[in-house]
């Protein structure tokens, strides 16, 4: 991995359109990486559904913008980890040989359309449910706090540490150092356990990066960051024994990271990881899920402020997607600031010392996973 | 490491998966467990919401977890992520399945949205009014003459004619992937993959030449089409197919075929199709392609052999 950009993420981009979005991550993951276009053969494009912008596959009228003609690109949707699985693409393609250097890019552009009303086409002969994503993930949420027998404040706690970690992060969307327990705690409940000030923001955003071969890193001027291993695993939506507190395909996928990276005590050899967390619960539901804490286990270690910047385990030191949530460009702003984490890049949410990072992301109804391990030494 | 097809089928009238990657796999001699890596290619627009691919993963039987991904592409894309999977040594075999079904709606009017949202698409200009500026452009250019576009049937959107259209019925397509040694072992005659590339080119119909079609001129490059007997062409008109096979450099001998393109399917079905070619041993060098966007914008070829 090369370099990283990304946007200043806000609820309304009137300031550009969608090309000038994608671009403006691009120029800065093409200066962050010392690469010129010339330099770079394909382009891969990770976004959720096209209904969210209303364009039917807008990667071909942003073709141009994306400096892709010419070249070969590819448009990669699996809902909403899909801005891992962009990131994973792309370094298939160099892992193959194929290419020695490629962009991934993602984006959402949520200001163009209505995502509530995107994801709320009914298909025949379901129930309505009209409560959006919240309203999917809350029950999910209440079956996790009774199971592992957390606190309810735990919830806030999260909400509180990403909010002024995101105050810490100049592209957050939302940057809130005033946020307090309390303050959480009386925000308006929108799915009960889930508050206001727990749920994340709608975001126009994009993210870029650029990943090379070795010769290609080994010739960057900047440090950058090995891609150690990745995993993808997926299931269905609902089936006999699926379990949406603890998911089976989430749990293999990290089995199959570790192993590929060479990790047997995550908790130990992971100095950050930046988790898809779009409700506050899911850090505590996500480090069970990751084997960083046994189950029933994992509220405990935020409780006890070790996933904050200091602790034993800091978790979105970027303020994650708590903070900014462009959904296509969420599972790739992951990825990249858990390599701007182990280059020495993450500017006032630096982990000191950071070495080994984990990017994470997840889609659909808790059965898309993908992520990846990413190292400062080879 | 080398990457073959080695099993396909396809539905023509029906988007139910299941059977199709049924026949697929026991056309391949394989079993649903033994495949390393699924990937699809659809789009939610066709079907009218957003996410529709995720119920299809129900199709495969997705417990235990799998390997999975998706394209918002033709199934032909898909393909390539799944053969560049297997090189990297990621994979040793992929199932690869497109679906889609145009009667949802009005494809032609759903195509527009394909378009540049703030300029082109507000004017809502039809899939067969694009593709008639492009013949038109063509004949006005001498690259084609009304000749080549002669027929009896009705105007659609002239010069292009009913006849012109290839028929866009429902479907799905699957294509099963196995590398080197696996594929040995399956089939007696794989359908060795030795080129597979795609380009993109500029979507404004004002920034390039409509007559020239340079992302599959380049794609056919990479791919060497040399020696090629059959080449299953994904052209959507009439007029597509005759500036592909100029595009690409396809000789007079080579047999272009062109069928009906179910949305998102056609281009992995041409594959497949040019696939069997090798696997029944009729030819012994064949060409799938693939194409996307307005006026053959996106371009994809895959060169297949009997020898690696």
């Amino acid at each position: 991995m090369l370099g990283t950009g990304q946007t200043e993420h806000r609820s309304k981009r009137l300031d550009v359109s969608m090309a000038g979005l994608c671009r403006e991550a691009i120029d800065r993951a093409l200066a962050d990486a010392g690469t010129t276009w010339e330099q770079i053969d394909a382009v891969v494009l990770g976004k959720a559904p096209d209904l969210f912008e209303g364009v039917m596959m807008p990667e071909l009228f942003l073709a141009d913008a994306l400096g892709a003609v010419g070249k070969p690109l590819l448009r990669v949707h699996t809902a909403g980890s899909v801005g891992g699985a962009t990131a994973i693409v792309a370094t298939t393609l160099i892992r193959a040989g194929v290419h020695r250097r490629v962009l991934a890019v993602a984006f959402e552009k949520q200001s163009e359309s209505n995502a509530m009303w995107a994801l709320s086409i009914q298909p025949p002969f379901t129930a309505p449910i009209g409560a959006g994503a919240g309203g999917y993930f809350a029950p999910h949420v209440r079956a996790y706090i009774r199971r592992a027998g957390a606190p309810p404040h735990v919830g806030a706690l999260v909400a509180v540490k990403d909010r002024r970690n995101g105050a810490l992060n100049p592209y957050a969307h939302l940057r809130q150092p005033e946020i307090t327990c309390e303050s959480v705690r009386s925000s308006v409940m929108l799915w009960d356990p889930i508050r206001y000030d727990e749920t994340c923001p709608s975001s126009d955003g994009a993210c870029a990066v650029v990943i090379g071969d070795q010769a290609a890193a080994e010739a960057s001027t900047g440090h950058v960051a090995w891609i150690k291993a990745t995993a993808m695993r997926s299931e269905p939506t609902s089936y006999s024994g699926k379990d949406h507190v603890d998911p089976r395909a989430g749990a293999e996928a990290a089995r199959a990271l570790w192993r590929a990276a060479g990790i047997t005590a995550p908790i130990d050899e992971i100095d950050v990881a930046e988790l898809y967390v779009p409700f506050s619960w899911y850090e505590p539901m996500w480090l069970e899920n990751l084997g960083f804490a046994a189950p029933g286990q994992g509220w405990k270690l935020t409780e006890a402020g070790e996933t904050a910047i200091g602790g034993r385990l800091p978790v979105n030191p970027s303020g994650g997607v708590l903070c900014s949530n462009p959904i296509g460009a969420s599972g790739l702003l992951r990825f990249a600031e858990a390599a701007m984490q182990v280059m020495g890049r993450a500017g006032a949410h630096q982990v000191p010392g950071a070495t080994t990072a984990l990017g994470h992301a997840y889609g659909g109804g808790s059965q898309f996973f993908s992520m990846w391990v990413v190292g400062r030494r080879p | 490491m080398s990457v073959a097809v080695v099993g396909f089928a396809q539905s023509i009238g029906s988007v139910d998966l299941v059977p199709v990657f049924q026949r697929a796999l026991a056309n391949a001699g394989l079993e649903r467990r033994e495949v390393d890596f699924w990937c699809s290619g659809s789009s939610d627009y066709v079907v009218g919401r957003a996410f529709s691919f995720v119920s299809a993963v129900d199709a495969i039987g997705a417990s235990p977890p799998i390997c999975e991904s998706h394209v918002e592409m033709d199934a032909a894309w898909a393909l390539y992520e799944a053969y560049v999977k297997i090189l990297a040594g990621e994979a040793e075999t992929a199932l690869v399945y497109g679906f889609g079904a145009a009667s949802a709606g009005d494809i032609r009017r759903i195509l527009a949205l394909q378009l540049d949202p703030y300029t082109v698409a507000p004017l809502w200009p039809d899939a067969v009014s694009i593709a008639a500026l492009q013949a038109r452009a063509a004949i006005d250019a001498g690259v084609l003459s009304d000749v080549d576009l002669s027929d009896e049937s009705d105007w659609v959107a002239p010069p292009i004619r009913v006849n012109h259209c290839a028929p866009v019925p429902d479907g799905a397509a699957a294509v099963v992937l196995a590398a080197t040694e696996r594929a040995r072992q399956l089939r007696e005659r794989p359908a060795w993959i030795t080129g597979f590339a795609h380009r993109i080119d500029p979507q404004g119909l004002g920034e390039r030449d409509l007559t020239t079609v340079p992302s599959a001129t380049a794609a056919a490059a990479e791919a060497d089409v040399a020696g090629v007997e059959v080449a299953e062409l994904h052209a959507p008109y009439l007029h597509q197919g005759l500036l592909l096979r100029r595009a690409m450099g396809l000789g007079a001998k080579t047999r272009v075929t062109r069928r009906p393109a179910p949305m998102f399917a056609a281009g992995l079905a041409r594959i497949g199709t040019a696939a069997e070619e090798i696997l029944t041993g009729r030819s012994t060098v064949t060409l799938g392609h693939a194409t996307s966007g307005p006026a053959l914008q996106q371009n994809l070829v895959c060169v297949m052999r009997a020898e690696p």
